[in-house]
């Protein structure tokens, strides 16, 4: 298994993060294994758990939701609609974390291509207000992309 | 549910830009109060509020030079956001290394097609 990079996240704004990562694979590829469901029921938990259901129906105003049995044992679950897909490159849809309805991210991929590589990025962009609730909900755990504006800059200046 | 005061910690703390950017400031070094007044262009209570804010979560420490305040960062509470982000970062990763499996696989079958 060859590895290809490292995911990088950056924060662009209060309201956005934005998540890098190339693959040793033509961007077809890439794009098929985002969006089949057997394929993505392989990767999509990481380490932390184990997919027990996707639905994908990819057209535009079509749905998606992703469950997983964490380690742990509790199951969390997301879902979605697609606002935008152009096959092979890009795909905007929606999301929401089932135990924090009121939260709509907007989820941007972007794919492409140079050489035999491909390029992933991901743009989620926040409501400046639900990230505020959501960390005033859940203490420092979620949602806190708000607050790390240039934190992660000064951080590293100070190390 | 009661909304947190600005001041509960570091994360509301830096929410406010104005209070990243004196951050960003003394980042650079130790400068007193004049100093930012100066240079971002507003009124000394406005940053002088801001820096009480940043002064309550441990972000800034300031110590008394001649009659005048220096302050400087003190980037220790910063620590819970950069974690934060770096276990966002983790999770990505983890999913990403998998995928980086599927791929190979798929690229497998794609050159088994070919022949």
């Amino acid at each position: 298994m060859t590895s290809s990079g490292t995911a990088t996240v950056t924060l662009p704004n209060d309201t956005q993060i934005l998540i890098t990562r190339d693959f040793d694979a033509p961007r077809h590829l890439v794009y098929k294994a985002w969006t089949t469901p057997e394929l993505i029921k392989r990767w999509w938990s990481g380490d932390r758990g184990e997919v027990t259901l996707v639905e994908v129906d990819l057209r535009v105003g079509g749905m998606w939701r992703y469950v997983m049995v964490a380690n742990q044992g509790f199951e969390v679950a997301f879902h979605g609609e697609y606002r935008e897909i152009v096959t092979n490159e890009r795909i905007v849809s929606t999301e929401v974390f089932e135990a924090m309805p009121d939260e709509v991210v907007v989820n941007t991929y972007a794919f492409t291509q140079q050489g035999g590589r491909t390029t992933l990025t991901i743009l989620v962009q926040h409501t400046g207000q639900a990230i505020r609730d959501a960390h005033i909900a859940s203490g420092m755990e979620a949602g806190m992309q708000e607050a790390m504006d240039h934190l992660e800059q000064v951080a590293v200046s100070l190390r | 549910m009661a909304r947190a005061a600005t001041t509960a910690d570091a994360f509301n703390a830096v929410a406010e830009p104005r209070r990243r950017q004196i951050l960003d400031l003394l980042a650079t070094g130790e400068r007193p109060v004049n100093d930012l007044v100066a240079l971002l262009g507003v009124v000394q209570p406005l940053v002088s509020k801001h820096l009480r804010v940043l002064r309550e979560v441990g972000l800034v420490d300031v110590r008394g030079e001649g009659r005048q305040r220096m302050y400087r960062v003190n980037s220790r509470p910063l620590k819970p956001i950069h974690d934060w982000v770096k276990g966002y970062e983790q999770s990505w990763s983890e999913r990403f290394d998998r995928l980086d499996g599927v791929l190979e696989e798929l690229k497998a079958m794609e050159d088994g097609d070919d022949q």
